[in-house]
């Protein structure tokens, strides 16, 4: 038996952060207005101060259970992919087995992943069904990221947006998700980082001092800190490679793919990446305009959104690319 | 091999807000109106298309004008 995707949902929370909002929040982000829009975000989606990631998956599994037409209590296992999660211990995927109805005979893990960790967990899934013999595994993807960036760092601002998404996999006779390259590089784990608050260092006063880096982005030690340059070096050294060792271990070449979903990071980078691996636009889907880069939850919204608009179809084969806080990554091809 | 005027003008098609004709050699390209992070990843997506070679962020650190980023470019050509 093969694992597949059957069923895909997303939930976004109702309050908007648009363009016209972040450029009267900061003024002097005007002058380089054309520079934030080759990002392609034009609109995101920001979580409530008292909603949690936990919250947002759970209003993402309801969204599945009811467009699909999916029975909870056939869930075997539970993947919470997020950075963000309710209580040291127990872990969230305990808080939304309870809510969305799960049965007790449900398997439920975490896993502490950002824009790779879609792969990862489809990865995870293949190897439940395949190797233990489950039929199906609820992923769950959550970010509630925007809680987590200073109030004055506009770069991160712009980019982030809220959201949670709920896959079904499961298992048939027909190929669907097929090999997997994952990596990680923990030389660079400070690249994307909120370095206070957890087991290494504690909240102190010096937690919120304001960090101002060359161009001018202000953070803290408390908030999130992504060195842009840095992150967008990674992106241009380990896609490509990533996807080459793809296709080599499918034995697959780079037209064989017919429709290319990555982590929508930012549409700059995806642009660039494609223009150097010269795969057309015609097999790229992107899906970013109205909700921002959305962690581990872009990949699955990406093709959901594709697959409603006819581009991603049954029979094609699908690349999917994730990269990021690790730094870690991952790719797979998949059939739907 | 690269030269330096190409290098130059080809960067500054790439900036897109920037008037032609403005950036030499010798420019300081964070003293560029409206400088910005997404013009560091300009300055790398530009020279990975154009000449192979992948700047990262220490070596953006680095350089301070136009032809500075030339020079680490030619470098990491050798």
């Amino acid at each position: 038996m093969s694992a597949y995707i059957k069923a895909i949902s997303y939930h976004l929370p109702e309050k908007i952060f648009s363009n016209e909002d972040f450029f009267k929040t900061f003024p002097s982000a005007i002058e380089q207005k054309d520079n934030y829009l080759r990002i392609g975000v034009k609109n995101r989606h920001i979580v409530d101060a008292n909603h949690t990631a936990s919250d947002l998956g759970v209003k993402a599994g309801l969204a599945l259970f009811k467009e699909h037409n999916i029975n909870p209590k056939e869930i075997d296992f539970l993947l919470f992919c997020s950075l963000e999660f309710d209580y040291h211990f127990p872990s969230s995927c305990s808080i939304i087995q309870e809510k969305l109805n799960l049965p007790s005979s449900c398997g439920a893990t975490d896993y502490n992943l950002g824009c790779s960790g879609y792969v990862y967990g489809l990865g995870l899934a293949k190897g439940l069904i395949e190797s233990l013999g489950m039929k199906n595994v609820l992923l769950i993807t959550s970010s509630t990221l925007s809680k987590k960036i200073h109030a004055k760092d506009k770069s991160n601002r712009f980019i982030f947006g809220d959201a949670a998404a709920a896959t079904l996999i499961s298992s048939r006779k027909e190929t669907g998700l097929g090999s997997f390259v994952l990596g990680t590089d923990g030389k660079q784990a400070e690249k994307i980082i909120i370095k206070d608050g957890a087991g290494r260092n504690p909240i102190s006063e010096n937690s919120y001092k304001e960090i101002e880096d060359e161009t001018g982005n202000i953070t803290s030690n408390a908030h999130l800190h992504m060195e842009g340059t840095g992150v967008f070096y990674f992106g241009l050294k380990t896609i490509p490679a990533m996807i080459k060792e793809l296709l080599e271990k499918e034995k697959l070449k780079l037209e064989d793919v017919d429709l290319f979903i990555f982590h929508q990071a930012n549409l700059f980078l995806i642009s660039t990446v494609c223009s150097k691996l010269n795969i057309p636009d015609t097999k790229v889907f992107n899906y970013m305009e109205n909700v921002g880069n959305t962690v581990s939850s872009s990949i699955p919204i990406t093709l959901y959104q594709a697959m409603k608009d006819g581009k991603a179809k049954a029979g094609q084969k699908i690349l999917l690319a994730g990269f990021g806080v690790g730094l870690s990554w991952g790719a797979t091809i998949i059939e739907l | 091999m690269i030269n330096i005027e190409e290098f130059t003008k080809g960067l500054e098609v790439e900036f897109e807000d920037v008037e032609p004709g403005t950036l030499n050699p010798d420019t300081n390209f964070r003293n560029i109106k409206g400088w910005s992070s997404m013009h560091a990843l300009i300055i790398i997506a530009y020279i990975d298309a154009n000449y192979n070679a992948l700047l990262n962020g220490a070596d953006l650190k680095s350089a301070q004008t136009i032809g500075d980023l030339y020079k680490i470019t030619e470098e990491k050509l050798k």
